[in-house]
Formats: C-alpha cells, structure tokens, sequence
C-alpha cells in the first residue's frame, strides 16, 4: 500500500462513522490528502525538453555546491494534481459562490475581464528591467492608473510601489516623517482612534512612533474635543479611516483636519473604505494628506485567498517630493523610469520593494475603471451605501444597531441581541455558515462588544441581499427560542466542523513530515 | 452597467423600504463642501469590447519577452508555468475567496498554504516556512527586523552580493525603525580591485545578523557554512537571501549551511513576469524562532468530528491582535502567488525540479562559454547556477539597447543599478532558462559580435 | 508566613521573605480563555511594578501581565512552555510565572488583600 492509499483509509476510518459514507466522502464534498501523502516516485506532471545542449562536453559550473540528498518533493501526474486542486477549491466559500459580507474588506465581484487583459503577454510577458524603450507600453499603462488615482481623489501625486494596504500605510507615515525631519520637527506620536484597524498602530510603531488612542463619541464618530486635547506638538499624524469601521462617515471631518493642520501634523486616512464615496466625494477636498487605496477592495482585483493586493498611497504636494522610488514622469519622448534618488528625486524614502509595484494589479483596476468610467463609479458608491442601509433597516429591529442613522457602505451591530442566550457573536456566525452565507465581519471594531459589520457592496442584487435577511431573521427567531446547543455546536454541514484553534496554537504543526519523523516529534 | 445588478426598480423599492427620498439623502453625513455634484473628469463607462482595444493598444506597445532571444534576469526570472496552472488558480473558490478566517469553509485554501509552507522548508532546508509575503525584498527586510527581535539587538551587516533593490528596501525600513545597516561595498568580488568582502570581521557585539545572497547578485555560489558559524560564535544571526529560488533544485540549501532565516523570491515557480509584480516572498527559519516569524501560518489540527484540518494559528504575533506590539504590520500575503507556486511545484516534484534546474544550468554554462569566446567579452564568475556576469571591452548600458535595436533582449546593465559606479560601467547580467535555445543563444552572439565592432 | 495580594489587573503575588511568586488570577484565566502560550521574562531580567513583564496569549488575544513588585526576577515556570493549560486547571498554583526577589517589599502594602479582591471582581459584573 502506499501512502494515498494508506491516507485514504486512514480518514475513511475517520469520517466515514460520522459521514455515513465508506469513503468518508458525501457526495460532492470529497476528502483529499495531502500531496506527500501521495507521492509516486519518480512521476512527474511536466515533460521537460530535452537535455540541453547536446553537447558531451558539458560541465557543471555548480562550485562544487552541487544539492546533495533528495529534497523530498512528491511525484505526481498532471490528472492527480488537477484533481487535487479541484477537491480543494471545492471546499472554499468565495464570492463567486455567494454573499461576503465581510466589512471593510470589501468583497466585491471580480470581473474576469480584469483577468484576460492582465494576462495579455504585452503585459504579463515583460520583465521589469528590460530596456525602457521596450515597454513604452506598460509605462503609459502605469500613467493612465495614476491619473485616474489622482483624479478620482483630487490629490496631485500618487506613490504606486506599496504591495498592500499595510504596505502603502507605512509608505503614507514614512511619507510624514521624512517631511518633518525635513522641517527641523521631528515629533514622536500618532494618533489613531480606537476603532481603526490593527494594521494602523502596527504601522506606526514600525515607523518609530509611539502610538494613542482616540475614543469615539456616542455617535460613533471620533471625538473632536478629545482629538483637540491630545494634539499638540508632539503629534506627527493623526490615522483615520473615513467612512470610519464602524460604517459612519466622519461628520466633523473638515473640523478635524483643521485641527490637525493647525497643531502642525499631518492628515493620514485609511481608504480601506473608499467604495463608499468613490466618485462623490474627493478626499483632497476632505484635507487630507495621504491617503492608500486598497485596489483589492474598491478597485474589484481579486482577493486570491488572501492575495496579492496593492496600495497605492496619494499624497499631497506637500509629501510628494519623499515618495518612494520608482517614479513615472512624463519625457520629451514618453513616459520613463526613475529609478535613483540622485538628481530627480533627491529626497525619496527611497524603496519599499523589488522592482516597480504590483503591475498585475493594476492591469486589473485600470481594466475595472475604465470599465465602469466616472458615471459607473459613481453609481457603484450610492449602489453600496443603498444596499447596506437596505440591510439596515430590514435588520435593526432583530439584530442591534450599534448606531443609529444612516450608515454609509457598511453597517454595524453588536451582541446586546444575544444577551443572557449563551450565543455569543461567534456561534451565531457559525449558525449563518449553514445557511449559506460567509459570516460578516466579527469583533471588529472593538469599539462595541461582539460587533458583527455587515459590507454588502453594490453587486449584490436585491433578491440576494433579501435571502441573507430572510436567513438572519429565522436565526434570530430561533436564537430567542432558545436553541443554544445547536448554534453552539454550528456549522453542521460544512467539509469540517469546528475546529481545535487552541491545540493549534499550544503544540503548533505548521509542515508535514514524513511517517518517522512524526513518531519522532511525538515521542 | 453589466456590473451592477440593482434595476431603477429596486433601487427605488429599497430607498422607500429605507424611508429616504433619494439617494442623496444616503450622503447627508458628507459635509456640502465636500459633496461632487457632477462627474469627476475621467471617461464613461466602456463595454469590454472598448476597453480590450484600449488595452490591447497599450500592450502591443511592448516587447514581450518570449517573442524574442530573451536573456533578462536580475531578480526575476522567465519560465515556463504549465497550463493547468493558470487555469486552476482562476477558478472562482481559489480566485474570489478571502483570508481563511473561517476555516471550516475555508479547507481548501488552508491545505494548500500548508502544503507550500511544507514546500518552502523542504526547498530551502529549514524547519518551517510561513504561508508567503509580498516578495523576496520585503521578505528580506522583514528578516532583518525578526534578527532584531530574536538577538535583542540592532545592527545587521549586508553582503555587497546582495540585490541592490533588496538592499534598498532593507535600508529603508532599518532608517524609520532606527536600526543599524552596515552594507558592503557593492561589486563581484571577483572583479580586479574590488576587494574581498570580509563579512566576519564586520560582526561585533551589536550585530544581529549578517545577510548573504546565494546564488549572489552577479551569480557566484558559495558556501557560507564557515561564516554560519562564525555569526553563531559571536551571538548573531544568518539570513540566506534567494532571488532565483529554482537554484534550490541544484545546489546546496541555505539550511544545510547553518542559516538561521531564509528571504527568497518564489516568482520563478508559477508566476510570470508581470513587470516586476505581483511576486511571492518566501519565509524560512528555525522552530525555535517560529513565534518571532512575520506573516500568516497554516496549522493542522483536528475538528469537532476528529477529522484532519487546518487553520490560521499563531496570530496573536499579528497586526489584527497584538496592533502596535505586533512582529510586523502586515496583513495580506501573496495568496494566489503561492497558490500558483504550490500547483507548478507539484506538476513538477523531485524529478521534474531537479530536471528543470539541470537543464537552466546546461543553457548558462553554453552561453557563458559562447561569450566568452568574443574578443573582449570575459566572464567573471567563477561558479554560477543560471545567471552569470560578463565584462564587455567597453560600457554594457548603450550595447544593450542597440542589442534590443537588433531584437535581442541581451540581459541587464549592472549600471542600472548602479548609475554611479563607472568601475561598474562594463558589467552585464546574463540570465539564461529553460525557455532559451541554442539558437538563440547564437542570434545573441551574432548580435553582440555586431554591436561590439 | 506567606501573604496573599492582588492587583487591579488580575495578578496575584504571594510573598515569601525577600522572594515572591506571582501569576494571573482565576477570574483573569476564565477570561481570557485557554491559554496556548505564556512569554516569559528570562531570570536575572530587573521589573518595575507596574510595568510590562510577561505576555499571556490565548488562540485570540494577547494580554500583558504587568510585574506588580518591583526587583529581580530570579525564577520562572519553565512547565508553561510545555505545558500552558496549567495557566487554566491551576491558575493560583501550578500556573504560577515568575518569582520576583523583592526589592521594595513595601510595595505590597498597597495591593489588595483577598477579601478586597474578591468584591473587586463582583463589581467587574
């Protein structure tokens, strides 16, 4: 027997008691082992060309380094890995299979025109350090997305290299610092409200910053007079996410950047939340300073189980001088890299990553804006919002609205609906899971106790938007009946039940090892 | 708008359901001031025919680099993916899911990042590997920052065989985290009046780690056991930086010579070109580090059935948790990057990686002997696996762009690197793989040998 | 004779002459849920009360235990790297972090005695 079909009895024996099956599988959900559980030695999925060059004098220029030993990688035909990563997908809830409504993250539909034109061989097929006169083409694509960028948020430069959103929030802070250092005024501390998302005081304590919180007001928002009293001149930045986590647009915005202009700081904002007012509102008119815009989230590029993403940074005139290399300027003859600080571009931060940004990416967004043009984008902002607050009222008389009035493209609940029940905020998400749904965001912000955030984006239709309903109602209904060991218990029909989360973390397994040396660790 | 599937109908059945008038009345919260009344100035809305030839336009512009003898390495590195790969990554449940945060839904995508986290170790000879970051250069910076964490201490010393732009990035995060760099004069070491790079008598008493790329930026493979030890001996770390991660499928790995955390660049395995991104960072180190290690991690365990599975574990070193105390800010990974990097290393296996690294080697060494045949033309490394560094009789940067004038794709300048450096003016990088032939390493030469005259 | 005190953040420390064990309260194990890892300081480390001296990570969350005393750490429970669960079947005992050697052992005074900390944890409801 070998290893697969040894994995194969083995979770048989397993599953197949609770699933009812002799396999372990149920119908379409079928179990699959690991690769190495799988190995056929010596098979190989790709037909290599032939040795090359035929020539017999061929000698190893290796330096005698030459890998010694087997690397231990198994062997496997093109049908089994087909097959492998088909069963695999098969066990993710995606967009494509239903309502995501994971707030803040913004899961939108993604377009597959986005993924034919990135994968045009003129723009998938080019090497970042080819002779620039060679992709006259990729760099006008480059341009055509900034202009967009800065046109979409009315600000006048925009740094494209960040990877990610995190990415592009150290970019935007280490944007600030290097401004004030200029200034003779190096200040130590950031403000962030207690809402925002971890990423931003991680971001700013890898700057070198120390980090204060804001609280909110009992409307959600932040606290004005309490921004006011910890200003001062110690303060680089203030970090805000606007529309804020908790779905609410900050209503005292212009009063707050004031405020911070004036203790002489600097105006960060998150635009994790952009697809809120994506074509009616520009952040430069807000006063903002930098802002990163997660194209992941408003831009429609795919979120791929985690990534890539890409996050671009807008800057004001005052920071764009410190962006990182490399930069697109305009030429006597086409658009050109600059890829030294040395004359062009003397007081860069200098480089954030390999080569020149997440070109993938914006092959994809280009491809969505130019899609759906100013008229659509504006129309995919007022399609956002109206279907969240559409979940708003048809939600806040079964759940608890944790703040009251119009929301923007997301809406926030929290867990006083569960109170003395023995549900908490989790077992009902695991409760939706059966239903058919991804649970919505949860315990975040923590700004509320047991928040579930609820983003439903613009392209989600009516008739799915009222099913989610139909389901919370009835678990709700079914909350207050009492029925806690089922929630408790949830999900029931997924590929796996809950799973154990603290053995994980106490006695970690982050690899697979061969049948020894796993008798070996246990021992 | 074949996006959106709100009707007239529904939208005005929803604002009433709502209780507002108009949608306007949603945006009450936005200050006057604040609120567009028109269009921003940018195009409508395009069908997809309008936007293919829109695009297709600016992308017949460029010279794709499998339409001509293409020599281009320097980090990145053009190989054949199989089809499958494309195809798999693009289905939906791969393409369109999130992070896995709900792990019973959630398998698919937490298999596979275990089985890459079990790839990487095994490729790079370490214990345990994370499930990737944005690329090979963050990957390296992110490692100076955990040799920080791990020693206590603050300064980390970088070989002048590094990557110039990982060496950029690195130097970057250390001047904002206000940490210590001590870099090495950039050059191959081979080079007359060079110098040698004596990374030993660099590490002192502060020094967290000494970084190293192997191959090096020019190519050269080394054995750094010998300086493992010494960094051992003094209390500091070694960081192993990769760029052409295949190398692994023919030399000897960073963990078999003692290195305590490996930086590397995946993007040769499953992904394309892309013009520089979106690429894959690989992350190796020891267990006993492992709670010092940036980035997500895929755990097994079991459910409430007893059944095999997998989840996110060790997040409390994460942003989303421990915020301003975190091991790093970071919160995406390079999800489909890894994804495509774990299917094309499957189609591949021992035999098919091991294969593919021959056959990269056997092209390098015919087109490195070819060159150096040309009058004027001397190779400098002494080993090299599939990148090498020649010296030309006179500045690299103009022959190159002529080469690209007779349709060759001749390899990199190092003087894009290093516009400064005139003693540095010569040197071109040569990247050869498996997608190269014997005829094209002739038009290369026939090319070169024209230009040069 | 060994005294028993408590501080606001859920710690207890027991004194015993110039040493005393510190560790996190039952409430504060029931709050945080099964422990997966404790960060210890390392022996020979100085804390300062009320300062930073260990972490306490449950699957979810990481909380800090502040060092209530201020002196020298001269001893820590090695048994929690293997074993964290101890944190939750015996907090007030086997569970225990760190042995502190007093250098202000005046510092104690101004803790909670266990009846205080008994209606501090009833008004936390």
């Amino acid at each position: 027997m070998n290893d697969w079909s040894q994995a194969l009895s083995r979770h048989a024996a397993a599953g197949g008691e609770t699933a009812g099956t002799i396999t372990g599988n149920r119908g379409l959900q079928i179990e699959e082992p690991l690769l190495f559980e799988q190995d056929s030695p010596g098979k190989c999925g790709v037909d290599l060309p032939a040795e090359f060059p035929a020539s017999p004098a061929f000698k190893s220029r290796l330096g005698g380094l030459e890998r010694k030993g087997p690397i231990g990688l198994p062997g496997l035909s093109e049908p089994q890995i087909v097959r492998h990563f088909t069963r695999l997908s098969q066990k993710n809830y995606a967009i494509d299979s239903g309502l995501y409504p994971l707030g803040s993250c913004t899961m939108k539909h993604n377009p597959r025109l986005n993924e034919k034109m990135a994968r045009l061989p003129g723009f998938a097929d080019i090497h970042p350090l080819q002779p620039q006169s060679t992709v006259p083409g990729a760099l006008e694509l480059i341009d055509t997305l900034a202009h967009w960028l800065k046109t979409l948020t009315g600000m006048p430069a925009v740094a494209l290299s960040p990877a990610a959103g995190a990415h592009g929030e150290l970019c935007g802070v280490m944007t600030i610092r290097a401004a004030l250092t200029a200034r003779g005024d190096p200040r130590r501390r950031i403000l962030v409200p207690e809402s925002a998302h971890g990423t931003n005081p991680a971001t700013a304590a890898e700057c070198g910053y120390g980090v204060e919180s804001i609280p909110a007001n009992e409307r959600g928002r932040v606290d004005l007079a309490a921004l006011k009293a910890k200003l001062g001149l110690d303060v680089a930045a203030l970090m805000l996410t606007n529309p804020n986590t908790c779905g609410l647009f900050e209503t005292e915005i212009l009063e707050i950047a004031e405020a911070v202009h004036k203790a002489g700081a600097f105006f960060y904002c998150d635009g994790a939340n952009f697809n809120a007012i994506v074509g009616r509102v520009r952040p430069a008119d807000l006063g903002i300073d930098a802002l990163h815009i997660n194209l992941h989230k408003t831009f429609s590029t795919p979120h791929g189980g985690g990534g890539p993403g890409s996050g671009p940074v807008v800057l004001a005139a005052e920071l764009a001088p410190y962006a990182p290399l490399p930069w697109i300027v305009h030429g006597a003859d086409g658009f050109r890299l600059v890829e030294h600080a040395a004359g062009q571009a003397d007081d860069t931060i200098g480089r954030l990553k390999g080569f020149h940004g997440q070109m993938g990416m914006f092959v994809r967004a280009l491809t969505y804006m130019m899609s759906h043009g100013s008229d659509g984008l504006r129309l995919v902002a007022e399609d956002a919002v109206l279907n969240a607050n559409y979940l708003r009222v048809r939600l806040a008389d079964v759940l608890s609205l944790s703040f009251p009035g119009t929301c923007m493209h997301e809406v926030l609940f929290d867990d006083r609906f569960l109170k003395d029940t023995g549900i908490s905020t989790l077992d009902f998400a695991k409760a939706l899971i059966d239903e058919g749904f991804h649970p919505m965001t949860m315990y975040f912000p923590l700004v509320v106790h047991g928040a579930l955030l609820i983003e439903p984006t613009e392209t989600e239709s009516k008739a799915s938007l009222d099913q989610f309903v139909v389901a919370v109602r009835g678990l709700v209904e079914r909350v207050r009946a009492g029925d806690a060991a089922s929630f408790q218990a949830a999900p029931h029909f997924t590929p796996r039940r809950r799973l154990d989360e603290t053995t994980a973390a106490r006695k970690p397994i982050l690899r697979w090892r061969p049948e020894a040396e796993q008798r070996e660790a246990a021992e | 708008m074949r996006y959106l599937p709100l009707t007239d109908a529904d939208r005005r059945d929803m604002l009433a359901a709502i209780g507002a008038a108009s949608i306007d009345e949603l945006f009450a919260d936005v200050p006057k001031a604040a609120q567009r009344d028109g269009l921003v100035d940018l195009p409508k809305a395009m069908g997809e025919l309008e936007v293919e030839r829109r695009l297709s336009a600016m992308a017949e512009k460029n010279v794709a680099a499998g339409s001509v003898p293409f020599f281009i390495g320097g980090g990145a590195y053009r190989h054949h993916v199989p089809a499958a790969v494309d195809h798999l990554i693009q289905r939906g449940e791969f393409l369109t899911s999130y992070t896995p945060y709900q792990p019973e839904v959630s398998q698919g995508t937490l298999q596979y990042l275990f089985e890459f986290q079990t790839q990487v170790a095994l490729l790079t000879g370490m214990e345990v590997a994370n499930a990737s970051l944005y690329d090979g250069a963050t990957a390296c910076a992110e490692a100076v920052a955990m040799a920080n964490r791990v020693t206590r201490r603050n300064k980390a010393v970088l070989s002048g065989g590094l990557h110039p732009h990982y060496r950029s990035v690195c130097e970057t995060y250390a001047r904002f985290a206000g940490n210590e760099l001590d870099a090495q004069d950039p050059a191959p070491l081979l080079i007359k009046g060079a110098g040698g790079e004596d990374l030993a008598a660099r590490i002192d008493a502060d020094t967290a780690c000494v970084v190293v790329q192997n191959p090096d930026f020019y190519g050269e493979i080394r054995d750094v056991s010998a300086l493992a030890q010494i960094c051992h001996d003094k209390g500091a770390l070694l960081v192993v930086v990769v760029t052409e991660v295949l190398s692994l499928g023919a030399i000897t790995p960073p963990g078999a010579m003692g290195a305590d955390i490996v930086a590397a660049e995946g993007q040769s395995i499953g992904n394309a070109l892309n013009f520089g991104g979106p690429y894959v960072g690989l992350f190796a180190t020891r267990d006993k580090f492992v709670r010092q290690m940036p980035g997500r991690l895929a755990g097994q365990t079991v459910d409430a059935e007893g059944r095999r599975g997998w989840v996110l574990t060790l997040s409390t070193r994460e942003q989303h948790i421990r915020r301003e105390k975190a091991t790093s800010n970071i919160c995406t990974n390079s999800g489909l990057c890894a994804l495509a990097f774990t299917i094309h290393l499957s189609l591949l296996g021992e035999e098919g990686l091991t294969g593919l690294a021959r056959l990269n080697h056997a092209a390098a060494v015919a087109a490195a002997e070819r060159l150096a045949e040309m009058p004027g033309v001397r190779l400098v490394n002494h080993s090299f696996f599939n990148e090498f560094t020649v010296r030309l009789p006179r500045p690299a940067a103009p022959v190159v762009e002529k080469l690209a004038e007779r349709g060759v794709l001749g390899g990199i300048p190092v003087s894009r690197f290093y516009p400064e450096r005139a003693d540095l003016a010569d040197l071109l990088l040569v990247a050869t793989t498996e997608t190269v032939t014997e005829d094209d390493i002739a038009r290369f030469a026939a090319a070169l040998t024209e230009v040069l005259q | 004779m060994a005294t028993l005190r408590f501080t606001q953040d859920h710690e207890w420390v027991r004194q015993d002459g110039d040493t005393a064990t510190v560790g996190i309260t039952d409430y504060a194990q029931e709050q945080l849920g099964d422990v997966v890892y404790v960060e210890l300081p390392e022996v020979g480390r100085q804390v300062e009360r009320g300062k930073e001296a260990a972490v306490v990570e449950s699957a979810k969350a990481a909380s800090e235990v502040y060092a209530p005393v201020s002196g020298e750490i001269v001893a820590v429970n090695d048994v929690l790297a293997g074993d964290p669960a101890q944190v939750n079947a015996d907090a007030m005992g086997g569970g225990w972090f760190m042995q502190i050697r007093l250098s202000d052992p005046k510092e104690l005074d101004g803790l909670m005695d266990e009846a205080a900390y008994k209606a501090f944890v009833a008004e936390q409801h």
